[in-house]
């Protein structure tokens, strides 16, 4: 989605002499006009009646489906961990963040018709509201995360799904220990005004994977890999395994809970049934399908499969086994996702042009010492490649080209 | 190199302005007195020294009063036969394990109750027998996460690309490469650490090490796997190491031409328990550590 | 009395959990799967007992071996099918196609025989019993009576027998085992007969007490008997009981006292404590990484 790379231009004078590579700030307004340009088009087809209302509630389900993917991604595919409890922070942010706009609705003299205009204070609402319902969830998820991550593997795995089953528990039944109507109760909570659209979904999604990508590429990002990769070595390097599993998941949550309180405007009511075990798993198919530790991957396979049961509609009765044997079998014949760990990067593809179709490697010096270079595949990634973060199937990517 | 160790039956302990890097007065006790250190390290205070340091599983004693008072630029080894508890002796200096006895002093601090990312903050690396790199990233930001330890920008710096974060990025990417150029190895700089030749994963797991800016780098076999050329251009690039870095090496190592040609102190391990310490020459020359090694028949 | 006959609902609802946990530990001991279809299996074996005693108005004691010997191929068929192709790949997957059979199981059930409940009827209609002053229900006997058989035929089974000794083998090292002229498939899948069979009964047992067959019983009932599982230490035959057990009594203890709508919540705090006070579970081995 972003493609963006702290030690680009050093790289490019190292690694690839004559290689034209873009700059820093290059970088960026690429794909800034990507996004403006992808919204603009938007926009403009929902202004146009081109896309049905129906569609552009499903346009905004993606972008909350990839936001809630990317998200558990940073705990899976990064982190290298299995919580199963990712719809347990989405409820979480769903609830706060409307309950936040239906309460300060009032106090901030916004009504229902000013979401729909897209008033200042409606939009104020709206950022306050997301923001708060993020908090919230990551609070929940440092509450459960300091206890969770002591365990290792598959324990962690059913503690976080027991604390997401009890936080729906809790809101289902909050209520009736409070005496006064917060939740809503099983029934759910109803008259959320919906102040999800198309532009301001897909702008907290660019935002959302922007932040998401830059921590990635730092050296919180490297940390957290680090830990995924070998936690013992990580902690004689230094990192500290603790904060950094605690860090990862918390933004894990954050973003969970952004992604829910899209949804709750998206929706319009929150039951606390939705977000049980299954949505859990839903999304944490949606990461695994599209390759663990590959955002473009957890993009695309957000998208499809929020489009999938849609377009099945036609065959209702059979979608969910369908549904059932297609993740079966892409999981018997591609068991690392669909992408593995591939990320794409837009700048690449562009100076990938800018070079006629020569990659780095066809630049670079031959540095490797003499008993190193025999038997390894040439490094495969251009100097725009975000270096990172188990980036590319290095290997693979060489096969394909060669 | 100063082949020319002295044997010196009392490690000086003093105080210098360079070894305390904290404000915090460093814990000073007079240590045991049966340690070597080479003469030029004479005067300054042992960076690594332990006490009678031991541990036990269960009812089994793994290793058992354990000394050594390391100079400040020496190069050491510790060898013998499998299972003698050498890299229990590892994970006993870097606070992997708990000891059960005996004091551990990094500089003057006393590493106890300190866990392993702490332990490392204050001067220990250490790189593992069965390599352990991060696989799946490359070159290098394996060497990144080790300098990590010196690299200081918020979260929020990072997150949303303030100029710290270029500025920082910038100066730790020519850093790692200077790093990789001890092992020439800048050119592997983007493959992924998990595709390398098993050389070159142990040359790196080195260097990740020394990015940590230690004071000791503890190497768990490192010329393990390498071919007699490579074993030969290793020693040459510790020794060098050393020399830049001016740290103190303790390795491991079955390689005996390799611990000869490079230690200037070994000590021999057998069943947990030191057995000789000494100079190479001395080792070689060792009944105990003939026996260790070949069993009584060989003392014949 | 009435803490008697609580004890007695809390014995009962825990065999069911502890049979079914069983299923979870021997799959996840061999394999270190969490079988997500585990429940699923159970939900199949409600519907084959209703086909046999409903539909085709036969034998209670034929629908009862049927649905044994139903999940227990069933099981094995899963694991031909879906988990033997991933011996190799990543757990992540392998974990992925036990929830894509999940899904499979329950709306194929779904598909086949409609989302309403399906009511399977008495297997045999029991006398009242009544010993010093409370009345017992046959059923919960007979719950409590076959569980504890079962488990010592299972602990018997691992630990005295050849095959026993072959999934222990397996569960350790495969690639040893294999080395050992182990046949490492069919142990595996002699595992899978195993767990299902147990499922099984305890198909045959859940449907004597709740009468009812529905397309997604097996998911709440699986989800509670694998925490039953974890919090007894997953891998462990024992552990596999007593968290069963503790999982029934909360319940039916949280139920007793009126908070009958926190039941799921308390279940699950319960895991969470016993979590943070003991990782591994209750009788879970420690886990230790060599350095």
């Amino acid at each position: 989605m972003t493609a963006s790379k702290p030690t680009a231009t050093q790289a490019g004078a190292t690694a690839a002499r004559g290689y034209r590579s873009l700059s820093m700030p290059a970088r960026y307004l690429i794909n800034a006009a990507l996004v403006v340009a992808f919204l603009v088009v938007g926009e403009l087809m929902i202004g146009g009646g081109v896309v049905s209302r129906y569609q552009t509630g499903v346009i905004e389900q993606i972008g909350i489906y990839i936001i809630l993917a990317v998200s558990l991604n940073i705990a899976t595919g990064y982190l290298g961990q299995l919580p199963l409890g990712h719809a347990g922070f989405m409820s979480v942010g769903g609830y706060s963040c409307a309950i936040f706009i239906m309460r300060m609705m009032g106090v901030a003299g916004v009504t229902m018709r000013d979401f729909t205009s897209g008033s200042p204070a409606a939009m104020g609402l709206f950022v306050c509201g997301i923001v708060f319902g993020g908090v919230c969830a990551a609070v929940c998820g440092l509450v459960i995360g300091v206890p969770a991550l002591r365990l290792k593997g598959d324990y962690l795995a059913i503690i976080t799904l027991g604390f997401a089953e009890i936080i729906r528990v809790v809101m289902q039944n909050i209520d009736g220990v409070l005496g006064f109507t917060l939740t809503g109760g099983a029934k759910g909570l109803t008259g959320i005004p919906s102040y999800t659209n198309f532009l301001n979904t897909f702008i907290v999604v660019a935002i959302s994977l922007f932040l998401i990508h830059a921590m990635m590429k730092s050296r919180h990002g490297r940390a957290i890999l680090s830990i995924r990769d070998n936690e013992i070595a990580a902690e004689s390097c230094g990192v500290n395994a603790t904060y950094y599993k605690t860090l990862a998941f918390v933004a894990s949550a954050f973003f969970a809970g952004v992604a829910g309180g899209l949804y709750a405007g998206c929706i319009g009511v929150m039951a606390p049934a939705k977000f049980g075990f299954m949505k859990s798993i839903e999304i944490l198919v949606m990461v695994v399908l599209g390759g663990m530790g590959s955002m473009l991957g957890s993009v695309i396979s957000a998208t499809v499969l929020t489009i999938l049961p849609e377009a099945l509609r036609a065959v209702s009765d059979y979608r969910m086994v369908v549904y059932a044997v297609v993740l079966i079998l892409v999981m018997i014949f591609r068991p690392k996702g669909l992408l593995g760990d591939y990320d794409f990067s837009m700048s690449r593809v562009i100076e990938r042009i800018m070079n006629h179709g020569r990659r780095p490697e066809d630049f670079a010096p031959a540095a490797a010492s003499a008993s190193d270079a025999g038997d390894i595949t040439s490094p495969v990634e251009g100097p725009g490649a975000p270096a990172a973060p188990s980036d590319e199937g290095a290997g693979k990517e060489a096969s394909t080209h060669e | 190199m100063s082949n020319d160790e002295t044997r010196e039956s009392k490690a000086a302990v003093e105080t210098g302005e360079a070894a305390c890097p904290k404000r915090r007065r460093p814990v000073l006790v007079q240590m045991e007195t049966s340690n070597l250190v080479p003469e030029r390290d004479l005067g300054k205070m042992p960076v690594l020294q332990a006490e009678h340091l031991g541990i036990d599983f269960g009812g089994l004693t793994a290793v058992d009063d354990f000394n050594i008072a390391m100079g400040r630029t020496e190069i050491s080894g510790l060898i013998g036969p499998n299972g003698a508890g050498k890299t229990t002796i590892f994970n006993l200096l870097t606070n992997v394990y708990r000891p059960t006895r005996g004091t551990i002093l990094l500089d003057g601090y006393d590493t106890a109750g300190k866990n392993v990312v702490e332990v490392n903050k204050m001067g220990i690396a250490r790189t593992f027998q069965n390599i352990r790199l991060f696989d799946k990233m490359t070159v290098e930001e394996n060497v990144l996460v080790g300098l990590g330890n010196s690299m200081s920008t918020h979260l929020v710096t990072d997150v949303f690309r303030l100029p710290k974060h270029w500025r920082q990025e910038a100066e730790y990417h020519d850093r790692a490469m200077d790093l990789l150029g001890i092992f020439n190895m800048q050119g592997l700089a983007r493959e992924r650490a998990g595709n390398l030749p098993y050389g070159a994963q142990r040359r790196l797991e080195i260097l990740r090490a020394l990015a940590t800016n230690p004071k000791v780098l503890l190497l768990d076999e490192p010329a393990a796997g390498m071919n007699p050329a490579e074993t030969e251009e290793l020693m040459g690039n510790i020794e060098k190491i050393r020399d830049d870095f001016r740290i103190a090496i303790l390795l491991i190592e079955h390689d005996m031409s390799f611990v000869m040609g490079i230690c200037e102190v070994i000590g021999v391990l057998d069943y947990g328990r030191i057995i000789a310490k000494g100079t190479p020459e001395e080792i070689q020359n060792d009944p105990k550590v003939i026996e260790a090694y070949l069993g009584k028949q060989g003392v014949k | 009395m009435t803490i008697l006959t609580q004890v007695l609902n809390g014995l009962q609802l825990g065999s069911i959990y502890a049979l079914v946990a069983l299923g979870y530990t021997m799959v996840y001991g061999i394999i270190l799967l969490l079988n997500f279809a585990h429940g699923d299996i159970i939900m199949v074996g409600a519907y084959i007992s209703w086909i046999v005693m409903s539909q085709l108005g036969l034998n209670p004691v034929l629908a009862i071996v049927l649905s044994i010997v139903g999940c227990a191929g069933l099981g094995v068929l899963i694991d031909k099918v879906a988990y033997q192709p991933l011996r190799e790949a990543p757990r992540m997957s392998l974990l992925i196609t036990a929830i894509g059979v999940s899904y499979f199981l329950e709306n194929g059930a779904q598909l086949v025989f409609g989302a309403d409940a399906k009511v399977v009827p008495e297997y045999f209609s029991l006398p009242s019993l009544s010993v010093a002053g409370v009345s017992p229900s046959a059923n919960a006997i007979i719950t409590i009576v076959v569980t504890a058989v079962s488990t010592i035929v299972l602990t018997i089974l691992v630990q005295k027998t050849k095959l026993g000794k072959a999934m222990r083998a397996v569960s350790e090292d495969m690639g040893a085992a294999r080395l050992m002229g182990i046949n490492v498939n069919n142990t595996i899948s002699f595992t899978f007969a195993v767990g299902s069979a147990l499922a099984g009964i305890g198909a045959v047992l859940y449907s004597m007490a709740y009468t009812q067959a529905t397309p997604t019983m097996g998911i709440m009932l699986g989800t509670k008997a694998f925490v039953a599982a974890v919090l007894g230490g997953i891998g462990s035959i024992p552990g596999a009981v007593i968290g069963g057990l503790l999982v029934g009594f909360a319940e039916v203890f949280v139920s007793a006292i009126g908070l009958s709508v926190w039941q799921d919540a308390v279940v699950f705090l319960l895991l969470i404590i016993v979590l943070v006070v003991r990782p591994t579970g209750i009788l879970g081995r420690p886990m230790t990484e060599k350095v």
